[in-house]
């Protein structure tokens, strides 16, 4: 639009600080290609173990026969779990021999769903969320005491001691009590920088924090106290004719 | 990513690909549904014209009907719809966006404008966020000049780019496809066009999408050479530079080419081409659609050996003097060949002619003639066995040719293949059973050595014994082809060189006879013999085999017409050999006389395809050197030997043609066999072969490499490239998951 407009129409610095948009680098995402390493290759043997056998005959019982490639999301996940929290080739492999599809399928669900991690983790995994509403409500900060608390740490990074994994995130569906983290499977909500701390201080101990929210609220409810529902609703009957009550 | 259909559970509901068009059966012209959709044709309105297409066509397919063009990347008509590249927007009436118009089905009545202020803005639209990430490499991108991104950009690209990024254009690092596919893969704009022909027709479904979003690629995650036969379709399926030929790399540009369209001859199918030339090389080959034959793709021999036409080239007459070869002139060759025939003293069947596998059909004619006239029927092929007459003979068509025709394929419900891999003997028929067996319940079985075929099959055996339990009705598949409404047995060329040839062929003859009521009918015949060699059906055709008398003589001299595959013992050292061909390969070195000929590139020369199709092909460049057509040297000889042959020229020799069989100049046509000649010839070969009895020596593939299985595939680099890369896996296969001992081409 205004690339039609005469180039002396608009000054010079304008033009470029309005044209210029950057995307951010995605360190949290790994290579979309595969490259074999001493820790990463398909020569490393991986199998479920009984009980996940179990869910995973279970889970492909979910689905007909015919199309039992369906269940390929529930069993990459369970293979991740079982795999220290990340998917690996032999993972991959697998679930593509498990299912009786070819393992390029496999390969494009895993890396299609940002949720299937194609590198290890730490044993922690602690995923920031920084979309917008919790961007509102600090979550920059929460991102960088994350940072620093763990020793300096760049998002998509291990922490040396191999404990803890940070990455950034897109929305969790937790808005309503920003900003938040999840750890493992757990939500952290409501936090400060403050709160944050304690809760990476009590996973460093080996201690599993109360997940929810931090500030004492239950759920999602006003923090300022109830508006509405402050005295008992009138129950069934009242306020009708005698012959209803 | 694409949803598709894998190798090892096929859906049993035909619905979850898109029909694969094939346009040999109108109604079955739906792009959407499995199943054809019959006779209800609809009618809309595109750009006030009104169309009528059959109901269940994509709307681009109406619209083009119209005549109205709609720029596209990632819609082709024989691959199943995507609707990613959102370039085919149109206006529909009453529909509040644009529509994806490949993706939208035709509905009667609507209206729609494909040329509208709205339809062009979306275009343009679509085109920016193309170009955004698109390097800016046209003056050395392979591509240029038959680039649909950029001729599309000269209508619906802008000028100037609105995106600066910081960061640059997208980077995506390219892949190693081998040595027949070159990867930008800067340039891909994610049309998965080569996804899809690779999963859909050549079944390699190694080749996916990974990532997603504006990181989305195209490759194999873990790094894999894309190990098919058929692979060379991907660079013409690109609509872009990402994919492009590796050894037609910086060679030419397309409006530098002269293209002529021509008959392939390194398989029997007889796939049409375009040979695309500069002077007097050829710099490539593209298939030529012909959806009776090849539909659009060509195998990667026929695209890429045509390199092989420009080294090991005889040039030049040759006569041997001592142990080396002397040039010489055509008279002192010619004359040295009529001396040499005077010295041997053959007389009647002592003079024997081979006919190889790129011999054209004039020149057999030719040659027949002329062995014919110097009072011998000694007319051997060079195939084990060659020199004696074939199992199936040749007095009835239909015994060795492909009856059910090609794209009859499709049409079978159960399938038998005997003694044959398709995927190394015909790769196009290959990629059509594929097809069928993708969309629709078709059963198949294989007898003869496992291979990997792209489709899943039953495995009978490797044996006559195999053939003979099927044959009496044992096992499950027996069960499923008894129940077929299109039953199709296909027979391996290699049944007839097999010891148990007889046998076998015993057993196939009557056993179609016994269920004649199904496999030969006026509509059906599903014995089908599968020729694997370009010149075989038209020796057949021609009678080019020896009498029974004949090929127990001891011949005295040899005429070797393109032969390279022969055994050398079975050429009795006393003999005089003349070599007549294009390629210095075995058959040269055999020869006393070697005469320069021209190859399949530089004669217009009659060629006959497995299903009997005879179809002309044409010289698109000249020849080397000295070398000659080669029903002239032929003719020529006969002059020097003093037995003229009556004809001086193509068309005096074309009427020969037309004596010896009216199918050898009908072109590009079949003549289906009558049932009741079709159904003597099954009984003439089983009286033939009445009482043969089966030593179960195991069937074996007659194609280890397919790379190299001529002359001109043996002399070219390209193929050599492929025979180290695919046959033998010298560097890659890093990360080897889920390859038995079925490696494509082990």
């Amino acid at each position: 639009m205004f690339s039609k407009l005469p180039r002396s129409a608009l000054p010079r610095t304008v033009a470029r600080s309005r044209f210029i948009s950057s995307t951010p680098s995605r360190n949290s995402d790994a290579l979309f290609v595969h490259r074999d390493t001493p820790y990463n290759n398909p020569k490393i043997a991986f199998e479920f173990d009984a009980e996940n056998m179990k869910r995973a005959q279970d889970i492909i019982s979910h689905y007909p026969p015919q199309y039992k490639k369906a269940a390929v999301i529930p069993l990459l996940d369970l293979g991740q779990r079982q795999n220290k929290g990340w998917t690996s080739i032999s993972v991959m492999n697998y679930v593509a021999n498990l299912l009786g599809m070819p393992p390029m399928r496999v390969y494009e669900v895993a890396t299609f769903y940002t949720m299937f991690n194609r590198e290890p983790i730490g044993e922690h995994f602690v995923q920031v969320c920084t979309t917008t509403p919790c961007q509102l409500r600090g979550s920059t900060e929460i991102l960088n005491t994350v940072c620093e608390h763990l020793g300096g740490i760049k998002p998509g990074q291990t922490t040396k001691d191999g404990k803890f994994t940070v990455v950034e995130v897109e929305c969790q569906g937790a808005c309503s009590n920003a900003p938040m983290i999840v750890v493992g499977d757990d939500f952290y909500e409501d936090l400060t920088p403050k709160s944050t701390k304690t809760i990476l201080d009590a996973f460093k101990k080996g201690m599993k924090p109360k997940p929810g929210p931090q500030s004492g609220r239950q759920t999602s409810e006003n923090s300022a106290g109830l508006t509405t529902l402050t005295k008992k609703p009138y129950g069934p009957g009242e306020f009708c004719q005698p012959e209803f009550q | 990513m694409l949803r598709l259909v894998s190798t090892v559970s096929r859906p049993t509901s035909t619905g979850l690909l898109g029909k694969v068009v094939s346009t040999h059966t109108p109604q079955c012209s739906s792009a959407f549904s499995a199943t054809c959709s019959r006779g209800a044709d609809i009618t809309l309105t595109v750009d006030g014209k009104e169309v009528t297409v059959p109901q269940g066509s994509a709307l681009i397919q109406a619209c083009e009907a119209a005549g109205a063009t709609i720029p596209r990347f990632c819609y082709h008509d024989r691959l199943a719809i995507a609707g990613n590249c959102r370039m085919c927007l149109v206006e529909v009436e009453r529909s509040p966006k644009p529509v994806a118009s490949c993706a939208m089905p035709a509905m009667p009545g609507s209206k729609v404008f494909t040329n509208t202020p709205l339809v062009h803005e979306a275009r343009e639209g679509v085109m920016e966020f193309l170009l955004a990430n698109h390097p800016l490499d046209c003056p050395v991108c392979d591509q240029g000049g038959e680039c649909d991104l950029q001729d599309q950009s000269m209508r619906y690209g802008s000028d100037r780019t609105r995106f600066h990024e910081i960061t640059g254009k997208r980077a995506v690092e390219n892949k190693d496809m081998g040595p027949l596919v070159k990867t930008s893969m800067n340039r891909c704009i994610q049309c998965t066009r080569c996804v899809r022909f690779a999963n859909e027709v050549a079944g390699i479904e190694e080749l996916g999408t990974t990532g997603r979003g504006n990181d989305m690629q195209i490759g194999t995650y873990v790094e894999k050479t894309m190990d098919s036969e058929m692979s060379g379709n991907i660079v013409d399926l690109c609509p872009v530079g990402a994919l492009t030929s590796k050894p037609y790399a910086f060679h030419a540009r397309p409006w530098e080419l002269k293209n002529t369209e021509s008959v392939d001859v390194m398989d029997a199918v007889g796939s049409n081409i375009r040979i695309d030339s500069r002077g007097v090389q050829v710099m490539r080959i593209q298939p030529k659609t012909n959806d009776d034959v090849n539909e659009e793709w060509i195998n990667d021999k026929t695209r890429y050996a045509f390199d092989g036409l420009r080294f090991q080239r005889l040039t030049t007459p040759l006569v041997k003097q001592g142990d080396r070869f002397v040039p010489a002139t055509w008279e002192n060759a010619l004359t040295a060949i009529a001396e040499g025939l005077t010295a041997s003293g053959a007389k009647g069947d002592e003079i024997q002619a081979v006919a190889g596998h790129l011999a054209d059909t004039e020149a057999m004619v030719a040659l027949k003639d002329l062995v014919n006239r110097l009072g011998s029927d000694n007319l051997g092929l060079d195939q084990p066995g060659g020199n004696r007459p074939p199992i199936h003979g040749v007095d009835v068509r239909s015994n060795y040719l492909f009856n059910a025709t090609i794209p009859g394929v499709e049409k079978a419900d159960a399938i038998l293949l005997v003694g044959t891999n398709p995927r190394h003997e015909a790769a196009v028929l290959n990629s059509r059973i594929r097809k069928s067996w993708l969309h629709t319940p078709v059963e198949i079985a294989l007898i003869g050595e496992r291979a990997d075929t792209a489709y899943g099959y039953d495995y009978l055996g490797d044996s006559a014994k195999a053939l003979a339990d099927f044959v009496a009705g044992k096992g499950a598949f027996a069960d499923k082809f008894k129940n077929a409404k299109n039953p199709l047995i296909i027979v391996g060329s290699a049944l007839s060189e097999h010891p148990d040839g007889k046998s076998m062929y015993n057993d196939l003859a009557n056993f179609v006879e016994k269920n004649k009521e199904r496999l030969v009918t006026p509509t059906w015949n599903g014995f089908s013999v599968l020729q694997r060699v370009a010149s075989r059906p038209a020796a057949y055709d021609v009678g080019f085999v020896p009498s029974q008398r004949a090929s127990t003589t001891k011949p005295k001299f040899v005429y070797l017409l393109n032969a390279d595959e022969l055994d050398p013992a079975s050429i009795p050292q006393d003999a005089f050999v003349v070599y007549h061909g294009h390629h210095g390969d075995l058959g040269a070195q055999l020869a006393d006389v070697c005469l320069p000929a021209t190859a399949y590139t530089e004669k217009a020369t009659t060629w006959v395809n497995t299903e009997g199709r005879t179809q002309m092909g044409r010289a698109a460049v000249s020849a080397p050197g000295v070398a000659r057509e080669d029903w002239k040297i032929v003719r020529a000889l006969s002059e020097v030997i003093g037995t003229p042959l009556p004809y001086d020229d193509v068309l005096a020799l074309r009427d020969r043609l037309w004596e010896i069989s009216p199918t050898l100049v009908r072109y590009d046509t079949t003549e289906a066999t009558s049932v009741d000649v079709a159904l003597a010839g099954l009984k003439l070969i089983a009286s033939q072969t009445a009482g043969a009895k089966a030593v179960g020596t195991p069937l074996r593939r007659p194609i280890t490499n397919f790379y190299q299985t001529d002359p001109i595939s043996r002399a070219s680099v390209t193929m050599a490239q492929c025979t180290r890369a695919f046959v033998k896996g010298e560097n890659y296969g890093f990360s080897e998951v889920g390859k038995g001992s079925q490696a494509a081409f082990a």
